[in-house]
């Protein structure tokens, strides 16, 4: 049964919506958060687990070092105070995910507090306040076996794999988001790109949606205009890639806004988005699930990082993506509205790269846009998933620039190395695809052009300089387009005595 | 006062999936009140100048390197559970009350 909807322009007319995410990032550590066992990503069921991560008795958990510098890191580069001493927290909860009965969390002392992220949507920046930044496990995978589809309700009983329990997970907590209006899903959306770029720069963690390495969910209430007082907030879980997470908040807006229309009430609950509809269902609600009995936990000691340990990660961060676009579109004369585009092509780093190997910016601009762009969009891929790389790209346009080649050859070398033909040298020697630059020869096939087409030649000796384009065309066939047609022209004009 | 009630420890059963019947419900509130009110008297010697304390040994910092240590092997950890099914633990269908 799906549920009604009121259209999105006349829900945002009477609503003013408050966003609030959550997002789960896990770390790209190699060993996990309190134990050794090692984090590999598709291993087989239960091969990485261990009487610590299985909770069983006596087993003692010890922070993993790697993983408290990459969460202060996300901190840091979120703005975030990173407090002088905090505590983890036992979460219980009975629930077979975790084999303990509990996660252990941070609760009312989180390792960073207090930061924000600028997002642009629409040239407009947004600064989205972050509330927290704590650190926590993940828990194990269940596989729901009987029931019609695999899902929770109407299983028969679960399986559980607990290769992922145990693995370091932070979580990043936003303040209300308030005064988005219409650009809501937008925002969300950006801010979610943004903040996957950010840790993806800090190097720890692969940020993959699709694995489930982030993972979002997203609180939506609505308040009706010009009221104070937001609404009742629902928590949509399951969103996982960044176009989930603008489909969620629009499905969300409009699904609550019919509610409170029709005189209903918005109920705080869990709700699941699934991706095929873009719709949310009613998940368990709240009140079920909410008395997680937090107390610190026992067996962790607490962490208070020194100033200089703070400063010291501080000074390792690397470039972040907002500096780098500042820097980038400085660096390379870009318009607005180019770097968003090259940004939003994912070719920042191809671009970057090629740059780097040599050649200059506006051509490595030019070949990633263009020729490269069209070609993924006609294999429905990535652009960095094209099997060339930034270095290949610079030498093509190195050809280009010392006269080898001009832009129609280039096009055939890129299609050669793009079918695994070689590097853009072979391709050349390979396919032949050289400018015809030794004047002689050239002069002795416009010799031989002209001598065929007697006619046309006639023309332009009698002044007709325009009908000498056929003849650069006969030139060009010639030498299957390997002549500079520039200097053909000229050879054929100073031939002719036309010039 | 009670220092616990039979509402409470009703749903503290719950939480934790203990059935308890009636009786038992009775007997164990009883039970639970008096050792809370036992422990609690630790609290009358708590002064201003302590703080809560959470861990018995005054240490911050405590962390392992990042290093990849042996895993048991799936039998091993399997050994235990009551029942296992594709290399996974077999549990109960959960949320059995909603579904
Ligand atoms: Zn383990």
């Amino acid at each position: 049964m799906s549920a009604a909807l009121m259209p999105y322009e006349e829900a945002l007319a009477k609503y003013e919506p408050v966003l609030g995410v959550e997002t789960h990032i896990e770390l790209g550590t190699a060993s996990k958060m309190f134990c050794g066992c090692p984090t590999t990503f598709g291993a087989p069921p239960n091969t990485q687990v261990c009487p610590v991560c299985l909770g069983l008795p006596g087993s003692l958990p010890v922070a993993n070092k790697a993983a408290i510098e990459g969460i202060i890191k996300i901190g840091l580069a979120l703005n975030c105070t990173i407090v002088e001493w905090c505590r983890f927290a036992r979460k219980n909860y009975f629930y077979p995910d975790m084999p303990k009965n509990f996660q252990i969390s941070q609760y009312d002392e989180p390792l960073c507090v207090d930061g924000h992220l600028d997002v642009e949507v629409d040239g407009e920046t947004y600064r989205i306040g972050i509330e927290r930044v704590h650190m926590e496990e993940d828990t194990g995978k269940s596989l729901h076996v009987g029931g019609a589809t695999g899902r929770i309700h109407g299983a028969d009983y679960s399986l559980v794999d607990y290769n992922r329990a145990g693995i370091p997970l932070v979580e990043i907590v936003t303040k209300p988001i308030t005064g988005t209006g219409d650009k809501a899903p937008l925002v969300a959306r950006a801010y979610a790109t943004e903040l996957r770029e950010l840790v993806r720069a800090l190097g720890v963690s692969d940020v993959r949606m699709e694995e489930g390495s982030m993972r979002c969910d997203i609180n939506v209430s609505l308040a009706p205009r010009g009221s104070a007082e937001w609404g009742t907030r629902t928590e949509t879980k399951n969103v996982n890639s960044l176009r989930s997470v603008e489909r969620a908040v629009r499905h969300e807006i409009e699904r609550q806004a019919a509610v409170l229309e029709s005189g209903g009430t918005v109920v705080q609950e869990t709700r699941h988005f699934h991706e095929d509809t873009g719709t949310t269902t009613s998940g368990r609600s709240k009140e079920e699930a909410q008395d997680y009995r937090y107390f610190p936990e026992p067996d962790l000691v607490p962490i208070a990082p020194s100033r200089e340990w703070v400063e010291e990660l501080r000074a390792s961060l690397p470039e972040l993506p907002a500096a780098r676009r500042r820097r980038v579109q400085a660096e390379w004369g870009l318009t607005d509205l180019e770097l968003r585009d090259v940004v939003n092509a994912g070719a920042l780093d191809l671009i970057e790269d090629t740059v780097k190997a040599g050649c200059a910016p506006a051509p490595a601009r030019k070949w990633w846009m263009n020729e490269l762009s069209r070609r993924a969009a006609e294999q429905g891929v990535e652009l960095s998933d094209l099997p060339i790389t930034p270095r290949q790209v610079a030498r093509i346009q190195a050809l280009i620039d010392e006269g080898s080649l001009n832009d129609k050859l280039a096009r055939q070398v890129f299609e050669g190395v793009l079918a695994g033909e070689g590097d853009p040298d072979q391709v050349v020697a390979a396919r032949g695809l050289k400018i015809v630059s030794d004047e002689g020869e050239l002069s002795a096939i416009v010799d031989q052009v002209i001598a065929d087409n007697a006619e046309v030649a006639e023309k332009v000796r009698s002044g007709k300089v325009a009908a000498a384009g056929a003849l650069v065309g006969a030139v060009m066939k010639a030498t299957r387009g390997q002549a500079d047609a520039a200097r053909a022209r000229e050879l054929i004009l100073e031939k002719l005595g036309a010039s | 006062m009670s220092a616990i009630t039979r509402d409470e420890v009703a749903h503290l059963a719950r939480l934790s999936r203990l059935a308890l019947g009636e009786e038992e419900l009775d007997h164990l509130a009883a039970q639970l009140d008096v050792i809370i009110s036992a422990v609690a008297r630790v609290q009358e010697v708590a002064a201003e100048d302590i703080p809560p304390t959470s861990h018995a040994l005054p240490l911050t910092n405590v962390f392992r390197p990042d290093e990849v240590r042996p895993s048991l092997s799936p039998e091993q950890a399997l050994a235990g559970a009551p029942a296992a099914e594709e290399q996974r633990f077999r549990v109960p269908r959960i949320l059995g009350e909603e579904a």
